[in-house]
């Protein structure tokens, strides 16, 4: 029997969203008969899982050298891409390096965290060409439950790991008014972030349902949108601001509680209290994400009678 | 199925005239395969103009904090510099995974091998036929893009032909180096590791994210030092008209000279690589 | 008693893109079926011919375009994951299995989806693992099974929390004469006793013969038959139950003569002056190696096969009603 404490953190992250998809409706709908289940034995298929994907990526250890190694090199060609262009100005945005490495390190750990748990989802496309997605309906759980928790990519933690790093680095830096509110900012930051890149997952995997081959579509949303929450949204012309600001909230991961928790005054549309409401936003990519994935289950059921 | 066919015309004819035939169809092969993922294109695009945007954002925001100059870009070359790089990334492989490499690991290069069809070039060919193809959908509307926002355009006629000169030189040298990553798969067990460091390396130094004459000066240096460079910033600057002609027929010669190197390289690792297969028994 | 499966006027069409051209495709059409609990029903028909889609919309897969489905009380779309607690379907070309785990494994996380407390979840998969004989590759992963054992690992899987209706689509495809047999026996078995109700598509007329005692048959989404074999045979003008007879093919050494007159056998074609001569024999009468016997008296014999009776012909047959002999 699989042991949630055994399970990695990854697990944990794409356990709950993906439970509190299934519990509700699933208790709505009413219990199968002579199962008064309660929560822990309806999480329980999703962990047993999880826990088996887990298991059989810690066999290649060796690789996981190798992947810390790279995600290391490629989080430094990243950050060092930012850091030529400060060689010739000390301002981007109205921040300074070492404030844009809190940008990147909330946004990076986030994205990479969300990666582990949600970084899958895109397999949709694979199952709708093979047709193996039909498996998923002989099955007494939510479709999305089953697509979010049926696997898990360890690897991609030496990622979040190099995330980490920067954001380390970005808090030691930088003069944080160390206290309750400032943990708590950037707790919610980082939360509110992995939030939000996983509903962007979610939402690319919806669009599968409607896209033969559409990856690339998909991709440019997904990491455009990783690479704008890396930036500091004060640099923005309108349209970007609206789109990544606001349709899909990237500049809630990194940028506003940057600005929030280093007291930096907001550009433009970018009120600095807007730092604390990244759960709204990731609230709002939610909806957008799910409502979106229903549309794409209709669409493939023919629905609508 | 079509290089079956084109195995045996070759082998009945064999003339040089035959031999061009063969590889001009590949090219086209190359090129008819993209032309039946027209979403895929299309999400391409939309993938270019994403990034270009957002690149537009942050280089402009530099420039303008640098004083409206910065190492002989202004905020009109600025743009032209994103919006053709971002033209040419379905173009150039900036991934390092090849199709030559899965053949290479699951062994059907040995099939390869017996064609009458050099194996360095079919691959090449064909990959450059799927880039080419890849500017129509991608390539043209994304430098559009940069039209309808007012990049500058080069200043003299010359740089039209020398550019598209030197675009076709950047897609093949990128073909040939990214193909020396696929044959290490005759040596390395795993070769996820060597295409992850190009995939990493390869777009920086290529001058994809921010143009190397940014660059701190041991970087640009260090740059130079590779094929990158020749791969997309050196067309860029043809194209844009930021090099002068005597700039753009440096380059060129430039480029070419990687090409030759890349090129002999490869050829020598596919030769070494047929080798040790037939060492081990295929 | 409730049927297990209601369908009245059931309807499903597609929009398919041809070219530039739009077609609507109806894959089922007008489909009224009641299957009462405990039967086993053979769901026959030529490939494309709807069974699919049936299946599907049976599940809770696919919406109806018109008309209603029922399958075990419930609604199939609107109620999928109480009714997936009470079938159990087995895809022949899809694996519901976890392709790189060890068998155990997709038997453990299925119990956990399914809920069952863990005195039942031992005493199933005991059950199961013994009947099936699936011993010995429990802790292989799926995907290095062998096609009998992966089915085998399919069954079990779809039977593990004791549904009260299996569905089992193309179950046998591919599997050699003995794995077959096998599988066979065990889901008479396991109708006898647990009583589950059984529907079964397939292209092979050897598992509707031994499965099933009720067989519809689907033509272009059309349902073209409801009833049993021996109805069939006469419907389809074969003058005996359909899937009864079999044909016999022999290779002579030489060119001869047609070979009529060998008791309960029909002779159909010949080839190549006689070389290749093709005799139908009924199976219920006489047997493969007795008509064999017969014209090895006759004739050299250099190589023969006996071919399995063909849906597909069944099929044609129901509309040509010729009482011409099976092909």
């Amino acid at each position: 029997m699989a042991e949630a404490a055994g399970a990695a953190p990854g697990a944990a992250v794409g356990a709950a969203p993906g439970a509190a998809v299934g519990a509700a409706p699933g208790a709505a709908v009413g219990a199968a008969p002579g199962a008064a289940v309660g929560l822990g034995a309806r999480l329980r298929p999703y962990r047993v899982v999880l826990a088996a994907r887990a298991r059989s990526q810690t066999s290649y250890r060796a690789n996981f050298a190798l992947d810390l190694v790279s995600s290391m090199l490629a989080a430094v060609v990243e950050l060092g891409e930012i850091w030529v262009l400060f060689r010739s100005v000390t301002h981007l945005g109205g921040l300074e390096f070492h404030q844009i490495l809190l940008v990147f390190g909330l946004a990076d750990l986030a994205f990479s965290l969300a990666d582990v748990a949600f970084g899958h989802c895109d397999e949709l496309a694979v199952y709708l060409r093979a047709g193996t997605l039909d498996v998923f309906y002989l099955r007494p759980q939510p479709l999305l439950a089953q697509l979010v928790t049926g696997d898990i990519t360890l690897r991609r933690l030496a990622r979040a790991a190099a995330g980490l790093v920067v954001l380390a680095a970005g808090l030691a830096l930088n003069d944080i008014p160390w206290g309750v509110t400032s943990v708590g900012l950037l707790a919610l930051a980082l939360a509110s972030g992995i939030a939000m890149f996983a509903a962007l997952f979610v939402w690319a995997a919806g669009a599968q349902f409607f896209l033969v081959d559409g990856a690339e579509m998909t991709n440019a949303f997904v990491y455009g949108g990783r690479y704008a929450a890396t930036q500091p949204a004060s640099v923005w012309s309108r349209p970007l601001k609206a789109l990544f600001g606001f349709a899909v909230p990237m500049a809630f991961c990194g940028f506003l509680p940057t600005l929030r928790l280093l007291g930096r005054p907001g550009p433009d549309w970018f009120p600095t209290w807007l730092g604390w409401c990244g759960p709204l936003a990731a609230l709002w990519a939610w909806g957008m994400a799910l409502a979106f994935w229903r549309w794409g289950v209709r669409h493939y059921q023919g629905g609508g009678g | 199925m079509v290089a079956a066919g084109l195995a045996a015309e070759v082998s009945a004819r064999a003339s040089a005239r035959a031999t061009a035939r063969v590889y001009w169809r590949l090219l086209r092969a190359g090129f008819r395969r993209q032309s039946t993922y027209r979403l895929a294109a299309a999400g391409g695009f939309v993938a270019n103009a994403t990034f270009g945007l957002l690149k537009v954002a942050v280089l402009f925001a530099t420039v303008r904090a640098a004083g409206g100059e910065l190492a002989g870009y202004d905020v009109g070359r600025m743009n032209t510099y994103i919006w053709i790089s971002q033209g040419m990334l379905g173009s150039i492989n900036y991934t390092g995974k090849t199709e030559i490499a899965v053949r290479v690991k699951d062994g059907s290069i040995a099939v390869d091998f017996l064609r009458p069809l050099d194996v360095q070039a079919a691959e090449i060919t064909t990959e450059v036929g799927r880039a080419l193809f890849a500017l129509i959908p991608r390539g043209i509307p994304t430098v559009l893009i940069g039209v309808i926002i007012g990049m500058t355009a080069p200043n003299s006629p010359a740089a039209y032909p020398l550019g598209a000169l030197s675009l076709l030189l950047g897609i093949v040298l990128s073909a040939a180096t990214v193909y020396l990553v696929g044959v290490c798969g005759f040596w390395l067990v795993e070769n996820r590791g060597v295409q992850i460091c190009y995939m990493v390396v390869s777009g920086f130094l290529a001058g994809l994210f921010v143009p190397i004459p940014l660059f701190p000066s041991y970087l640009r240096i260090a740059a130079y030092a590779t094929p990158f460079p020749s791969m997309m910033m050196f067309p860029v600057d043809v194209l844009s008209g930021r090099a002068d002609l005597a700039g753009s027929l440096g380059r060129l010669a430039v480029q070419l000279a990687w090409l030759v190197a890349v090129g002999a390289i490869g050829q020598a690792m596919t030769r070494a690589g047929r080798r040790q297969l037939e060492v081990q028994g295929g | 008693m409730n049927p297990i499966i209601e369908t009245i006027s059931l309807t499903r069409r597609f929009r398919v893109r041809d070219g530039v051209r739009r077609r609507e495709l109806t894959a089922v059409d007008d489909l009224s079926v009641r299957v009462e609990p405990g039967e086993a029903v053979g769901y026959i028909g030529a490939n494309g011919a709807g069974k699919s889609t049936t299946i599907k919309m049976l599940c809770g897969i696919l919406v109806p375009t018109r008309g209603t489905v029922t399958t075990c009380g419930l609604r199939p779309v609107a109620d999928r994951r109480r009714l997936a607690r009470q079938i159990g379907v087995v895809f022949g070309q899809r694996s519901q299995l976890w392709w790189d785990l060890p068998v155990r494994e997709s038997f453990r996380i299925l119990a956990a989806i399914h809920a069952l407390p863990a005195g039942l979840e031992r005493a199933r998969t005991d059950e199961l693992v013994e009947r099936l004989d699936m011993a010995e590759f429990l802790a292989t992963p799926v995907r290095q099974l062998s096609l009998g054992q992966r089915m085998r690992a399919e069954i079990a899987a779809a039977l593990l929390h004791a549904p009260r209706l299996v569905i089992l689509d193309e179950p046998t495809i591919g599997l050699d004469v003995l794995s077959k047999q096998r599988l066979r026996e065990f889901l008479i078995e396991q109708r006898r006793s647990h009583g589950t109700t059984l529907l079964l598509t397939t292209h092979d007329m050897g598992d509707v013969e031994r499965l099933c005692d009720r067989v519809l048959v689907i033509d272009r989404g059309r349902l073209a038959y409801d009833g049993d074999l021996a109805g069939l045979g006469r419907a389809a003008g074969l003058g005996r139950a359909a899937g009864a007879e079999r044909v016999l093919a022999v290779d002579l050494a030489e060119p001869g003569p047609d070979l009529t007159g060998i008791p309960a056998a029909r002779h159909l074609s010949s080839e190549a002056g006689g070389l290749r001569q093709r005799l139908a024999f009924d199976a219920e009468a006489t047997t493969a190696a007795r008509v064999f016997a017969a014209i090895a008296e006759r004739a050299d014999v250099r190589d023969f096969t006996v071919e399995e009776p063909d849906i597909e012909d069944v099929v044609r047959r129901l509309y040509v009603g010729r009482a011409e002999p099976a092909e």
